[in-house]
């Protein structure tokens, strides 16, 4: 018997490597994917950045104006996520099992955000490139969109997780709809909201760099401008900027998080 | 003395088969200790949440203080629920919220929606439910935060913000299950004093045979959704708890109840 | 347990000595820290919201008129969607390939994030060697992906090569953290156990720390999975890695054609959906195990 279930777990182990394996070469044959070259070409990586991607004197020259980029694009980030944070709360409250009004709404609100948060950042930029131009709005609105449903679905389970309770003991007191929401669902979910907030704005600050290569604004363009133009150093101390900011918000926000909950 | 409370003929139905509840029928005086007790799953929970309409009923009468509970709109509704405080098993505290705060959640339903959304309590109500917690025993813990008390001390939170309701009738779900022994003691004796010295009516849900038979005035047993029985908790006899709870189960839960009681 | 004196009788009736002290108890609120970290947290980001809105670059765009034609844009795209320029095969076999970059950087970021997760882990590593992977990692993690992909692309060219590796790059630091915290969890017990009969490094790892984190691993690597496929999308439009990406940037930047993009999106929202719920079942379905 259980050499029986040794076997099985054998084979069930062996069946699984195999479709991990025939997914994978069948994966690098579409996408010709080159796997010596992949191999070679880390090494030539860090040799071509330890000798071309660096900062050098002169390139601090244009330092003033990265930082006006990055100031642009670190204040859209931070606003689309605020603005999507309270039109998600919305939605999260219609959407949650807990406190939606009823069975039609929930399901309308989940579906808007499930349709949100799959189509990804680049389609949108793409799309609203169309009306918007390079403006801020078209990366405001991309970035907008897509925190839009992620953190709606992030609330949903929030709330759904922290306040099922206390919602249910301030119902049974008669207080109304919009009493049961402000006193019991946010204070109990705001620490975890918030926390989610910081995280969706270190993300958008990535975002908003993929963003700004496809639409020709904010940090991005400038890292693309340099890029293109085989002026590796500027690009280079485009990149340093770009992680000393994200990594700078990730610290306030563990921080804050330390503080908050 | 006067009927406050009359159930008549309630049923309720989940989905397609399930029967919480078929056709129950009693009624609770002025002034009662009312034990509901039965085996888990017996449909306790949601009697008492017909009562206060957490949950709609199927069918049937619910009549509390001359209102036809079933019948009310959503703004009557509200209006009969702040004179019905509810205690829960799991207590039900916003648990970042502090001890007063919790508290004068039992005054929102007397607020408009403005004035309970930003939380605007007058001095008075601050007053009376610093009484009120000091009267439980809690005040000393006021400012603290809810997450930092015992599991006993959160269910006095809980009695002192259905208190502050000013209620007629306070219906509790298991208010000792999740406690031990010594703080289900101090939360029963809270209770029974309420129903003496205040004279609000306690409607209480219990699987403790020899806790109810301690504290009430009155026993309601009740199995697979059906009153089985309806009388003084002195007039109980083994046969009954028998009825109650399955022959063999009962045989044990009165044997060991038993004890306590004479 | 606490001591709990006789149980006092219910009157509220006012007693004014009794509500003197009371008041005075009230009147000693203690203030606390977290809920003024929330408010200054809340307040500076509405400011800094409402600085950045007064900041943008508008470039007169006429914000109406824009967006009435992005509703208009939008209804085109989802209302009217059509394949012009490749047809339905063609997109079926990019979207193939765009899950074939996500597959590849799926795996590649997962076998080699297992190992650095491993010596991550400081219950199973040092806790110097720990923190140099976890800081190295964080640094990885800043930098955008697209940034990985394109700093690759000048050794390896643009392709799905400089694609993989950029995006293997990002999975790697993601996966690490996630598998490092998933070992750290293990109970310390279960390696003492191991180590006490006599069992070295190697067979601790593959007979307890693997079997035991397995699920929360197959379940992180899955999220990581969906995340990839965005990913490798958006890689397709912004660096040349091919698949549906690239059409999408095709149909955007070069034919104008908003229909086309509708019938792009619609097959990439089909795949990340289909996606999205398969993830959803397994973290539920790791949910009841654990």
């Amino acid at each position: 018997m259980s050499a029986d279930v040794f076997a099985k777990k054998r084979r069930n182990s062996l069946l699984l490597f195999l479709i991990v394996g025939v997914a994978t070469i069948v994966s690098i044959i579409i996408t010709e994917y080159n796997v010596a070259k992949g191999f070679t070409s880390v090494p030539k990586a860090v040799q071509w950045a330890l000798s071309n991607f660096y900062p050098t004197m002169d390139s601090l020259a244009k330092l003033p104006d990265i930082l006006v980029k990055l100031k642009e694009t670190l204040l859209i980030s931070i606003a689309a996520t605020t603005v999507a944070a309270v039109l998600a709360f919305i939605f999260a409250v219609l959407g949650s099992n807990t406190t939606k009004v009823n069975r039609f709404f929930g399901s309308i609100s989940r579906g808007i955000a499930i349709l949100f948060r799959n189509i990804d950042v680049s389609v949108w930029s793409m799309v609203l490139l169309f009306s918007f131009g390079q403006s801020s709005f078209t990366g405001y609105f991309a970035l907008f969109f897509g925190s839009f449903g992620f953190l709606t679905r992030a609330f949903i389970e929030t709330i759904d997780e922290v306040s099922g309770s206390s919602v249910e003991a301030l119902q049974a007191t008669g207080a109304t709809y919009l009493t049961v929401i402000s006193q019991s669902v946010i204070p109990s979910t705001i620490p975890q909201m918030i926390s989610w907030v910081l995280f969706m704005i270190e993300t958008n600050i990535r975002n908003a760099t993929l963003v700004g290569l496809l639409t020709g604004s904010g940090i991005g363009f400038t890292f693309n401008l340099y890029y293109k133009s085989l002026n590796y150093d500027i690009a280079s101390l485009v990149v340093i900027t770009i992680i000393i900011s994200i990594l700078c918000i990730e610290f306030i926000s563990n921080y804050v998080r330390r503080m908050i909950l | 003395m006067t009927t406050l409370l009359e159930v008549k003929n309630v049923s309720k139905q989940f989905g397609k088969d399930t029967k919480a509840l078929s056709n129950v029928t009693f009624s609770v005086k002025e002034g009662e200790f009312v034990s509901v007790i039965g085996p888990s799953g017996a449909g306790k929970s949601t009697l008492l949440r017909c009562i206060n309409r957490m949950v709609d009923t199927s069918s049937g009468e619910i009549i509390f203080d001359d209102n036809y509970v079933h019948q009310l709109n959503k703004k009557e509704l509200k209006k009969v629920r702040t004179k019905i405080g509810m205690i829960f098993q799991h207590y039900n505290l916003v648990n970042r919220l502090s001890v007063i705060e919790n508290t004068l959640h039992g005054r929102l339903g007397y607020k408009s929606t403005l004035a309970g959304a930003l939380g605007l309590y007058s001095e008075d109500e601050k007053l009376q439910a610093a009484r009120i917690l000091q009267i439980l025993g809690l005040e000393e813990q006021i400012y603290k935060r809810s997450d930092q008390l015992s599991g006993g001390q959160k269910q006095r939170v809980g009695i002192a913000r259905a208190l502050i309701q000013d209620p007629k009738l306070l219906l509790c779900d298991e208010p000792i299950a999740s406690l031990d022994p010594n703080s289900s003691k101090i939360i029963m004796d809270h209770l029974r004093n309420i129903c003496t010295s205040m004279g609000i009516t306690v409607v209480v849900n219990l699987h403790q045979v020899d806790v109810a038979l301690k504290y009430s005035d009155r026993i309601i047993g009740v199995n697979s959704g059906k009153v089985v029985f309806d009388g003084t908790a002195k007039s109980i006899t083994s046969n009954d708890i028998h009825q109650i709870y399955g022959s063999d189960e009962g045989k044990l839960i009165f044997d060991l109840g038993g004890s306590h009681v004479s | 347990m606490q001591a709990e004196g006789p149980i006092k009788s219910f009157s509220l009736q006012a007693d004014q000595i009794l509500d003197k002290q009371l008041r005075e108890r009230l009147s000693k609120k203690p203030f606390s820290k977290s809920s003024i970290a929330i408010r200054t947290c809340g307040l500076l980001l509405t400011l800094l919201t409402i600085y950045a809105f007064i900041s943008f670059d508008y470039k007169d765009v006429n914000f109406i008129d824009a967006l009435l034609l992005t509703m208009d844009n939008l209804g085109k795209m989802f209302f009217d969607p059509h394949l012009k320029h490749f047809n339905f095969s063609h997109a079926l076999f990019q979207v193939l390939v765009t899950l074939g970059l996500a597959f590849l950087t799926t795996i590649f970021g997962a076998i080699i994030a297992l190992m650095l997760g491993l010596l991550a882990a400081e219950n199973i590593s040092s806790k110097p060697l720990s923190v140099v992977i976890k800081g190295t990692v964080a640094l990885i993690r800043a930098v955008p992906t697209v940034l990985w992909v394109l700093i690759f692309a000048v050794a390896a060219g643009l392709g799905s090569v400089a694609a993989v590796i950029g995006m293997t790059f990002h999975s790697i630091s993601y996966l690490v953290k996630a598998y490092s915290e998933s070992f750290e969890e293990l109970d310390k017990g279960t390696i003492e156990a191991l180590q006490a009969s006599g069992a070295n490094w190697w067979q601790i790892v593959f007979q307890a720390v693997i079997p035991s984190t397995i699920t929360y691993m197959v379940s992180w690597t899955f999220m990581r999975f969906e995340i990839n496929f965005a990913v490798a999308v958006a890689m397709g439009a912004a660096a040349g890695a091919g698949g549906i990406g690239f059409d999408m940037f095709m149909a955007s930047g070069f034919y104008f054609d908003l229909r086309e993009i509708g019938a792009i999106t619609y097959f990439i929202l089909l795949v990340a959906i289909c996606l999205e719920i398969f993830a959803t079942r397994i973290k539920r379905k790791l949910q009841v195990l654990s």
